[in-house]
């Protein structure tokens, strides 16, 4: 029995011309998200800068949206792949809605959404470069989920994307705790940008909070952190070492 | 170490002989032995009256907890200590060695040591090293100067700080010193922030884990305080204690003296010339 094996063109990984067509790196890219389930539903925070590799090339990009009525998505990574996902979901929402039933699309139902559309991509090798957090309130359920570039997918009480994976989750892991009123909540949040912003080259002073609840969404006015440079050892700090620095 | 035809500089320094035989055998699949790091996270603050040097006790080889209770805040002198991350033997011999000659230069100033020496001595080592002595260390004390604290890279350039992290664990306790630290922190403030920050490491960085060492140095004072905190206790003991019900059998008992086949001579003679 005779056995062709047939020679494959079409071939994504071999086609150089099919190449270009895939994600290698990112270009336009933003820093961390950190967001925390409290009383009434979801905070998220995020700052407002668009870095091009080690330059800082926009300080006006808003990272994160309401999807329909109940969920809100912050991202960090690719801003041109979060772009695309917005275009994704402003399809799905309009599908949606267009069966007129008096249902709405929930946060479980476009993380779900999200998980395939990643995983599905990153089977491709030709990934959407981002870390997604979606929150979201339905019917007094609050929800909040992570989504990775890879496609792993999972949800918890608080979420840190990026830097915030190393710098914020610890304190988060601490001082989290259930219930959370809004003003412990905003504190919280601003604590971990604060270190964000001293100890992440890639962020920038200029954050803002979104608040999911029952209600709806509301992202706050851009505004900025105080942060503090007066420590007594950072004035003259050769003094006991001349030639250092 | 190979016949070269050029002369290895007799002051000492990373010597580049073997480096391409090495690159060959890597090259021909050889793979290279994994070292002992350290993990780690390490840390150290300046508060009221001096410096507080905190460290976990985590050593890994790879993927496996080689140590789980190593020692890494080092002894200098007696008013400097150090910690130590990378790779261990790297940051043991470092120490060791600056500690000697810390010493020799005590006997010979008739001083006590000052903390930038063991700076200045530390970083021109690892410097003349190129990188290759992977020690990253946060020393740490107080001398006639007043209380010191730095950090070392592999590389062999230095931080002057109020607070320090290194290793693997460093951004988790970094995010707990730049939320809490602040200036003339009390000795009791300053030990519990160095515990949280070493707990911040041990709890979410996998190269860090175990007990938490500390040690507190003020003027004409040391505290080590070895496993000051244990949060990993063994959770799950027998009640019962453990027994062996099956005792070895003995089969046969022979007893040799050892006395009878030694020859012990008494030597009469001077001591060893100096």
């Amino acid at each position: 029995m005779t056995f062709t094996i047939p020679i494959d063109n079409g071939d994504a990984l071999k086609n150089a011309e099919a190449d270009s067509q895939r994600t290698l790196y990112p270009y336009v890219t933003g820093t961390s998200i950190v967001a925390i389930k409290y009383k009434d539903g979801v905070l998220m925070a995020s700052d407002m800068g668009g870095s091009y590799g080690s330059t800082l090339r926009y300080k006006n990009i808003e990272r994160m949206k309401a999807i329909g009525k109940h969920s809100l998505l912050g991202a960090s990574g690719e801003i041109s792949d979060f772009q695309e996902i917005l275009r994704y979901l402003d399809e799905l929402v309009l599908n949606d809605n267009m069966w007129d039933d008096g249902n709405s699309l929930g946060p479980k139902e476009v993380h779900n959404y999200l998980t395939r559309v990643m995983y599905n991509r990153r089977n491709k090798f030709n990934p959407l470069w981002n870390t997604l957090v979606l929150g979201g309130v339905k019917n007094g359920e609050s929800y909040l989920g992570m989504v990775s570039m890879i496609g792993v997918s999972f949800e918890d009480n608080h979420v840190a994307t990026g830097f915030g994976n190393h710098l914020a989750r610890p304190i988060l892991r601490d001082e989290w705790h259930a219930d959370l009123s809004f003003e412990e909540g905003v504190k919280l949040l601003e604590k971990c940008m604060r270190v964000l912003l001293y100890r992440d080259r890639s962020a920038i002073n200029k954050l803002q909070i979104a608040k999911i609840t029952e209600e709806g969404v509301t992202v706050s006015q851009p505004y900025s952190l105080k942060t503090f440079w007066e420590f007594k050892a950072f004035n003259n700090p050769t003094a006991g070492a001349e030639g250092s620095w | 170490m190979s016949q070269s035809a050029v002369d290895v500089p007799a002051k000492g320094g990373f010597s580049y002989d073997l480096c391409k035989r090495n690159d060959m055998l890597i090259q021909k699949g050889l793979k290279a032995p994994s070292f002992l790091k350290t993990g780690t996270t390490i840390v150290g603050l300046i508060f009221k009256d001096g410096v507080i040097l905190g460290a976990d006790t985590r050593a890994t080889e790879g993927p496996i907890v080689a140590d789980k209770n190593c020692e890494k805040i080092h002894y200098m002198a007696p008013n400097i200590y150090c910690c130590g991350a990378g790779t261990a033997a790297d940051t043991e011999a470092v120490t060791d060695m600056v500690s000697s000659q810390l010493r020799l230069h005590r006997y010979q100033t008739g001083r006590d040591s000052r903390v930038i020496t063991a700076l200045t001595l530390l970083k021109k080592h690892l410097f003349s090293y190129q990188g290759h002595v992977s020690a990253a260390l946060v020393l740490g004390g107080v001398d006639i100067t007043g209380p010191h604290l730095h950090t070392i890279y592999p590389h062999g350039s230095t931080d002057t700080l109020p607070f320090a992290t290194m290793g693997s664990g460093s951004l988790a306790a970094m995010s707990v010193f730049e939320a809490k630290y602040k200036e003339g922190l009390t000795r009791d403030e300053g030990i519990k922030l160095v515990a949280e920050a070493i707990c911040s490491g041990i709890f979410n960085d996998l190269g860090s884990g175990s007990n938490v060492d500390i040690c507190v140095i003020t003027k004409g004072n040391k505290e080590y305080l070895r496993n000051y905190m244990e949060p990993n206790p063994r959770t799950y003991v027998s009640s019962n204690g453990y027994s062996f019900t099956k005792k070895t059998e003995v089969l046969r008992t022979k007893i040799t003296p050892l006395k009878e086949r030694v020859e012990i001579i008494e030597v009469t003679g001077e001591a060893m010339e100096e």
